[in-house]
């Protein structure tokens, strides 16, 4: 692997206080800048998501059984009744317009709940596999969650139930395969944006960031607190969201990674600490917004018909502003000057060095661009699926990862082409498996490709051993 | 004052608790794979959700307890084979990534909707259904015992039973690790973390000693599954990601490489975690920050200590910074 070679330099010690300074200073700055955003929140949007029942805290003396109802369409079920029974309970609580239910109870123990299948409106029944009533443990201090699942199906007048079968996943049709495809185009897409940073970074400082989800996350949360907590334009809104972005990833860099790299720590310890900064970033987003999850526009989203492919006019605007990105991306890389030197960079960083090139200031270049990406991406992201939350960006991380091994890591066309792929067999899997599976099987694939191109689509043979 | 005191209570059961146990047991685990021979297994995770499901599901299917933990750590032992043979030969951030992914691949398969009738999808297993066979082994007999602070039921879930087993395995793969890896066998190992040629080039089958690494540090996470689930339930998303990061930090705390770390490590990142919850929850106003929020603002506390162990201390607490370059390659 290619790693600086940075001498320390001699004031080693103060640096590190400084650093050990910077960091903490770093995240109180975040969480100050977030609580002003997420306290206006409150105050500005009578609740983004209606009026739920009653909410229940867990403290010390009290848990909280709670959950949420869909309906088979995926909207809220509102108005399931439950039964609740255990401690020194008895008592019925029902869903509220989000399709939540939450109960606080102050003993610890088994509880009984059961579904009042009465409730649940006429062309949907309790799925056949659900238990009924089902038990869980409650504790305290402790929000513990149950699902009920509701699938669409009859129940006739002596109450016995027929479940539809589900078509909607078996069926391989041309129009849903179009469907599918598109909506493979866009995630792939989405991710090349995002991967294509992770894997610049990774090239021209070995470092496997596992913040990086992070940093889309941020995109989309800030996304969310400009336009609709502060009101902005939203155009106005993505960009001041992806110019705060680059700046933090210019910032990181400067206080946190190059220090580092100075003081000569290995790349594995250099990715164990963007584990650590992952988790206190994620524990940031849900310190201020919980695990709901936020819309960055709150008007219904427009629909276009094309051919057998319905898509929201949002995901067409967010595909358009991904490819031309994309391709920006790819003209720098190819036709500047500091896009030939960033893949100098990629390549051999000595090299590099030793033929004029300031390696630190093509790393700091790379890291803004990379996280205005990253930010970029959460925001199309956010708008696209509707909604963002704490994990937006977690669970694309993996993906992520997923498209860099695939084309090649530290290469930035393999980066675009895999997170194509990836994007490809992650909407695709629908088709035949269900929904459960389909960031399962993109992984598997990955496995797969390891076992026969280790290099992956664009790498080389000599990178990997 | 009596916060305080309710707060150190908290501390002092958190430490002796089995959850602490099994964090501690699959730490003991990742040891052997990071620690002593270097390999970047960042699926710990799976392999304790493979050995719980193992566990949970062939304890149901009526088997003897005996053949349910024997079916638990044969399947961890498939598991580190499936993900060995494509990836160490290749450099460790490959084996970071497929191991990563492996693990929530497992974890995805356990909570699908397919399977609820075998892994109860995302609701899990509830304890009751597979603990009746380990608490009938138990010779505590009933009641409950007081000692100070501690005050448990003898046998009932989260009892004395449960408290004494765990760290009696804890125990006894403190001393399995302590004389393996002052073997011969163990002395090649950290051989490999050192410099993999090296070792090589005296004739050694580096693929196959990190094989076997990689299957003994599984198999130990399998039996931490087991141990995890035994007092509580069987959630596969208790057993995501996150707990492989936990992980990592309990033993990065404690100090890779050596034979105390990893418990040390598991105690103290608990103690940590109840300790900025117990302060911030009494010394900070509500309005402030409120319950739920003490929660979060102690596990930002976690994550920003793992980056400074990480920089300032990479032997952790026990640690010998001589011994463990921790750059692995």
């Amino acid at each position: 692997m290619t790693t600086l070679v940075v001498p320390r330099r001699p004031d080693g010690r103060a640096r590190l206080w400084r650093l050990a300074a910077t960091i903490m200073l770093a995240i109180v700055a975040i969480i100050t800048m977030v609580s002003l955003g997420a306290s206006s929140a409150e105050a500005a949007t009578p609740s983004p998501t209606g009026t739920a029942a009653a909410v229940c805290a867990s403290d010390a003396t009290t848990g909280c059984l709670q959950g949420t109802i869909k309906l088979p369409s995926g909207d809220p079920a509102v108005g399931i009744k439950l039964g609740i029974k255990g401690g020194d309970l008895d008592t019925t609580v029902a869903t509220g317009s989000d399709g939540k239910w939450s109960q606080a109870i102050t003993v610890a123990g088994p509880y009984t709940i059961t579904v009042d299948t009465t409730s649940i409106p006429d062309g949907a029944v309790l799925d056949s596999a659900a238990k009924n009533p089902a038990t869980v443990n409650g504790a305290l201090n402790k929000n513990t969650g149950y699902v009920f699942k509701i699938v669409g199906g009859t129940t006739a007048s002596d109450g016995t139930t027929t479940q539809t079968p589900d078509d909607a996943t078996t069926g391989i049709t041309f129009d849903r395969f179009a469907q599918q495809f598109v909506s493979g185009i866009r995630l792939g897409l989405l991710l090349a944006l995002a991967a294509v940073g992770l894997s610049l970074i990774f090239g021209t400082t070995g470092l496997s960031n596992f913040a990086h989800g992070e940093q889309v996350t941020l995109g989309g949360l800030l996304a969310y607190l400009f336009a609709n907590v502060l009101g902005l334009n939203l155009i106005l809104a993505a960009i001041i969201s992806v110019v705060i972005c680059a700046a933090t990833g210019f910032f990181q860099d400067a206080w946190i990674w190059k220090p580092l790299r100075r003081r000569g720590i290995g790349t594995t310890q250099l990715m164990i600490v963007t584990i650590g900064l992952s988790i206190a970033l994620q524990y940031t987003f849900q310190y201020f917004l919980g695990a709901s999850t936020v819309r960055i526009d709150q008007a219904n989203p427009v629909t276009v018909d094309l051919g057998p492919v319905t898509l929201s006019a949002q995901s067409l605007i967010s595909m358009g502003i991904a490819v031309v990105i994309i391709a920006a991306v790819g003209w720098v890389l190819v036709k500047t000057r500091i896009g030939r030197a960033t893949r100098a960079v990629s390549d051999n960083p000595s090299l590099a060095a030793a033929s004029g090139i300031d390696v630190d200031r093509i790393i700091r270049i790379v890291w803004t661009s990379a996280t205005a990406l990253a930010g970029l991406s959460g925001v199309l992201l956010g708008l696209v699926l509707n909604g963002v939350n704490w994990q937006t960006g977690l669970q694309l991380l993996l993906l992520m990862f997923a498209a860099i091994t695939l084309g090649g890591l530290g290469t930035a066309f393999g980066a675009l082409a895999g997170a194509m792929i990836i994007g490809l067999v992650v909407e695709l899997t629908n088709l035949v498996l269900p929904g459960d599976f389909k960031y399962a099987t993109a992984l598997i694939i990955l496995i797969l490709v390891l076992l026969v191109r280790p290099q992956g689509i664009f790498g080389r043979r000599e990178r990997i051993g | 004052m009596d916060q305080l005191l309710q707060t150190l209570y908290a501390i002092l059961n958190s430490a002796i608790s089995p959850q602490t146990a099994a964090l501690a047991i699959a730490a003991i685990g990742l040891n052997i794979h990071f620690g002593y021979t270097g390999l970047l297994n960042f699926g710990q995770a799976g392999f304790m959700l493979i050995g719980a499901y193992g566990f949970a599901i062939s304890i149901i299917a009526g088997l003897p307890i005996i053949l349910a933990i024997i079916i638990a750590l044969v399947a961890a032992l498939i598991f580190a084979l499936i993900l060995g043979i494509p990836t160490l030969k290749l450099r460790g951030d490959y084996l970071a990534i497929v191991t990563l992914s492996a693990a929530e691949i497992v974890r995805m398969v356990g909570r699908s909707s397919l399977l609820t009738n075998l892994t109860g999808g995302s609701n899990g297993i509830t304890g009751n259904e597979y603990r009746s066979p380990f608490t009938d082994l138990s010779f505590f007999g009933n009641g409950s015992l007081d000692i100070g602070p501690f005050k448990y039921d003898l046998t009932g879930s989260n009892g004395w039973w449960f408290i004494a087993t765990a760290w009696f395995v804890v125990g006894l793969l403190c001393l399995f690790a302590w004389a393996i890896m002052r073997s011969p066998w163990g002395r090649v190992l950290r051989g490999i973390r050192e410099d993999e040629d090296a070792v090589r080039s005296l004739g050694k089958n580096v693929y196959s000693y990190k094989m076997q690494a990689l299957i003994l540090g599984g198999v130990i996470g399998a039996i931490a599954g087991i141990v995890y689930i035994l007092p509580a339930s069987l959630q596969a998303d208790s057993m995501g990601r996150s707990m492989t990061y936990f992980i990592f930090t309990a033993l990065l705390l404690g100090g890779a490489a050596t034979v105390f770390g990893p418990v040390l490590g598991a105690i103290v990142f608990f103690a940590i975690r109840l300790f900025v919850q117990g302060i911030a929850n009494q010394f900070i106003p509500s309005a402030i920050m409120n319950g739920q929020q003490t929660e979060q603002f102690a596990w930002i506390v976690i994550g920003v200590m793992l980056m400074l162990v990480v920089i300032f201390r990479p032997q952790g607490i026990l640690g010998n910074k001589k011994e463990l370059s921790f750059d692995v390659k």
